[in-house]
């Protein structure tokens, strides 16, 4: 495969060699990555395969035993993000970097309201204002397809989708660089999933952020993804086009993979 | 020189009760807490003998910062009077020989539970409040060592996340006593259970206020000339409780922060809290010589710095 | 210029868990010019979807080379990094495949508008420009709110030839696109390739119903089975 040259704008996102063991597991073992400015990347892999410890990596919620990460952000640009002290570390997430989990109890306060949820994420970045914490809530909250009329109801009265929905209002309220999404369908109805899946297309076409999405569910990653990484045992074991990962798979693994799900 | 000329006098018992080790290491810990404004610093708090939660935090500074030129004010509640007060005092005065007054222009140290005099308080008088909880972040936070790293981090977004759930279920502010203020701009501190009434005294005040939790082991300090905000929304403000239309049965004076008296057939009187502040009152009325300090808020209800308070009128509680 | 030159393109498929390599493909050339289109012709399985999926890189080729004069500058199809082939899926080179994949909870009319969206038509245009396509393929108004899921096959291929042949491309791949049309659409789908070829547009196409475009035809390719 030949270097980019119609590509002409850098990666937004540059991560190599990226390292990660619990003790005598590797969980990932050397893997690099790249996304562009606007594209959506899948990782596929079963469980185990260090799909989820990517994330969590490049989510700067654990170090890493070896690695680069870097974003191509004003002010970010030339730094390891792995080396970044405490403070630096929460500026970086608060402003750049937005993730929805699959468990919506690990991302949102259960008991706070849900345009409470998405304003703290305003208030940490700075803004002090009740009508404009308001507001932009409303509309992030909006773009997430979250039925406004509910804006005052905590997430523990609303479904798994709409928990799902305030969890993205939050995570592009600030307009982030890089959006995580780790399997953020799964364990929703069916039915629900579609809605949700919609709403990240609807998302990816007016709002167009560099996207990371992990799932084991190769439906999604086909509606959602450009590009696919395959991963097994916290190795890459094959990169490429969505529709060619999915149809034409090269390596053994992934052929095992997609014709059992398909 | 001889080291009888150096020394102190040999005493039978330590001066002000505490050893020298313990009113060394409570000064030590004064002198940290007033180096960084408003971020509590753990000290070792000894036994006294009164129970935990009866003012040993501020008994403690008390003792260790007084010598005998001191003159020295207890209150609780605003009264000089109460049990708790005059034990207080009695047991300050026995032990360091200061003189003690209610008159808080005289006195150079005033120890407090709950309020602030109405007399603005001047350079060179040291204001000790007694704190029940230390951490303003209690009820957002119950862990400690988490709390602890959000101060560290300067990480109170969950303040203000309080604050809106506030507004959103209720329409206002709910937080009464103890209302959260940031201090010099950078740590969160609970100013002690004073009514939001007291709190702006303390922002740019020419006194010293240390403030200190005894069964907790927090002391910290707001030093003289320090900001001191509550905190709030740049469009939904901080307020104080409303005085209107209440009228101190005792002096007839408005606009200073009233005890409400309940009356048997369903009202209530109310009566100006600072004891002190309502004798000299009733010494002036009855013409003797009273010196009576400029107020905090003055007839009309005004604060006497301009600016501290914002009026409810410039506020819209957006939808 | 040509806009595509293929050279000794080949595929052979590699099927690991039976340890068997299938061979699709071996040996095309072929240039393609603007406004040219190439019939792809053979008997059934001989690799002619291969063929064109190949040149759309949703398999990967084997080997040989595919130079492609894109707006930016040539580039070999076969080889261009994967964030190449997305951009010029995205606006240089389309595609129709015999399937249309529907999303739930989304209108046959806004699976239209979305390639023009994409390419940041304002919506009412988007919206104008769909309606005219889907009527000109015959799809009734009545349904243009509906959601294809619900639609027969050949509705549904209605839809996806609307989908993939409205937004501007340089060089588009049709494979079976008439399979399961009527009369009319058949007849509204050769006027679009009229239409298409005169503004330019290169095609590759594998065609069940080799009439429907008969005297439009430029170039052949014939594929044999080894």
């Amino acid at each position: 495969m030949d270097q980019p040259i119609l590509t002409t704008t850098p990666p937004l996102l540059t991560a190599r060699g990226l390292h990660k063991t619990y003790g005598p597991i590797s969980a990932v073992n050397g893997v690099d990555l790249e996304v562009y400015p606007g594209e959506t990347i899948g990782i596929v892999g079963e469980s185990g395969s260090g799909k989820s410890t990517i994330l969590r990596l490049l989510n700067l919620e654990e170090p890493p035993d070896a690695g680069d990460y870097a974003l191509a952000i004003p002010a970010w640009a030339e730094r390891n993000l792995f080396e970044l002290n405490r403070y630096e570390r929460r500026m970086l997430r608060v402003h750049h970097i937005g993730i929805v989990y699959q468990n919506p109890h690990m991302g949102l306060r259960m008991r706070a309201t849900s345009g409470g949820n998405v304003a703290e994420r305003l208030i940490m970045a700075g803004e002090r204002s009740y009508a404009t914490l308001r507001a932009s809530a409303r509309a992030s909250l909006a773009v997430s397809e979250f039925p406004l009329d509910r804006v005052d109801d905590i997430p523990a009265r609303l479904s798994g989708g709409m928990q799902q929905r305030v969890q993205l209002a939050k995570a592009i309220a600030l307009r982030p660089a890089l959006l995580l999404l780790d399997e953020p369908t799964t364990g929703l109805d069916v039915s629900v999933q579609a809605l949700v899946i919609d709403t990240l297309l609807r998302l990816r076409r007016e709002q167009p952020i560099a996207t990371i999405i992990v799932s084991h569910d190769l439906g999604v990653i086909r509606t959602l993804a450009d590009r696919v990484l395959v991963m097994r045992h916290g190795v890459v074991v094959e990169r490429g086009l969505t529709d060619q990962i999915l149809e034409d798979p090269q390596h053994p693994y992934t052929q095992q993979l997609v014709h059992a799900k398909l | 020189m001889k080291l009888t000329q150096l020394a102190h006098q040999r005493t039978d018992y330590s001066y002000a009760f505490l050893d020298a080790f313990a009113k060394r290491e409570l000064r030590r810990r004064i002198l940290k807490a007033i180096a960084i404004p408003g971020y509590q610093v753990p000290y070792a708090s000894r036994e006294l003998p009164i129970a935990r939660g009866w003012g040993t935090g501020g008994l403690q500074v008390t003792l260790a910062a007084v010598s005998p030129a001191d003159t020295v004010k207890v209150i609780d509640q605003g009264a000089d009077d109460s049990v708790n007060a005059a034990n207080l005092r009695r047991f300050i005065a026995r032990m360091t020989g200061v003189n003690t007054t209610t008159d808080t222009l005289a006195a150079s140290v005033i120890q407090s539970r709950h309020r602030i005099p109405e007399e603005r308080l001047r350079e060179g008088q040291l204001l000790v409040l007694q704190v029940p909880d230390p951490e303003p972040l209690r009820r957002v936070q119950s862990d400690t060592s988490q709390a602890r790293e959000m101060h560290a981090d300067a990480d109170y977004a969950q303040m203000w996340l309080s604050l809106y759930e506030q507004l959103v279920r209720f329409g206002r502010f709910m937080q009464g006593a103890s209302y959260p203020v940031i201090v010099h701009g950078r740590y969160l501190m609970s100013p002690s259970p004073i009514p939001r009434w007291d709190t702006p005294a303390l922002h740019q005040s020419p006194h010293l206020t240390i403030l200190s939790a005894g069964r907790e082991k927090r002391l910290y300090a707001v030093p003289p000339y320090t900001d001191v905000r509550p905190i709030e929304f740049s469009d939904v403000f901080f307020q104080v409780e409303d005085q209107t239309g209440r009228v101190c049965v005792i002096t007839g004076a408005r606009n200073k922060f009233m005890d409400e008296l309940p009356v048997a057939d369903g009202t209530s009187l109310f009566r100006i809290s600072d004891t002190g502040y309502v004798a000299k009152l009733t010494q002036h009325a009855r013409s003797e010589i009273a010196a009576i300090g400029a107020t905090y808020y003055d007839e009309a209800g005004q604060f006497y710095q301009p600016g501290v308070l914002k009026s409810v009128d410039d506020q819209k509680l957006p939808r | 210029m040509p806009l595509l030159t293929v050279q000794n393109f080949n595929k052979t498929f590699a099927i690991h868990a039976l340890e068997r390599e299938v061979g699709a493909f071996a040996d095309v050339n072929f240039t393609l010019h603007p406004g040219e289109l190439l019939l792809v012709r053979g008997p059934n399985g001989v690799g002619k979807s291969t063929l064109l999926r190949c040149l759309y890189r949703t398999y990967l080729p084997s080997g040989g080379q595919a130079y492609y004069q894109s707006a930016a500058g040539m580039i070999d199809l076969a080889n261009a990094a994967d964030v190449d082939i997305t951009q010029l899926r995205r606006s240089e080179i389309g595609n129709v495949s015999q399937f249309l994949r529907p999303r739930p909870r989304v209108s046959a009319r806004e699976l239209v508008m979305e390639p023009l969206l994409q390419a940041g038509v304002s919506s009412e245009t988007a919206c104008e420009q769909a309606e005219e396509w889907l009527g000109a393929f015959g799809v009734k108004a009545a349904i243009w709110s509906a959601y294809p899921t619900t639609f027969s096959g050949g509705e549904q291929q209605k839809v996806n030839l609307a989908r993939a042949l409205i937004a501007p491309r340089r060089l588009v791949l049709l494979d079976e696109p008439s399979a399961s049309l009527d009369a009319g659409a058949r007849a509204a789908l050769r006027d679009r390739i009229i239409t298409l070829k005169a503004r330019g547009v290169a095609m590759i196409a594998v065609f069940h119903h080799a009439e429907d475009i008969a005297g439009l035809v430029d170039n052949v390719i014939e594929l044999a089975l080894p």
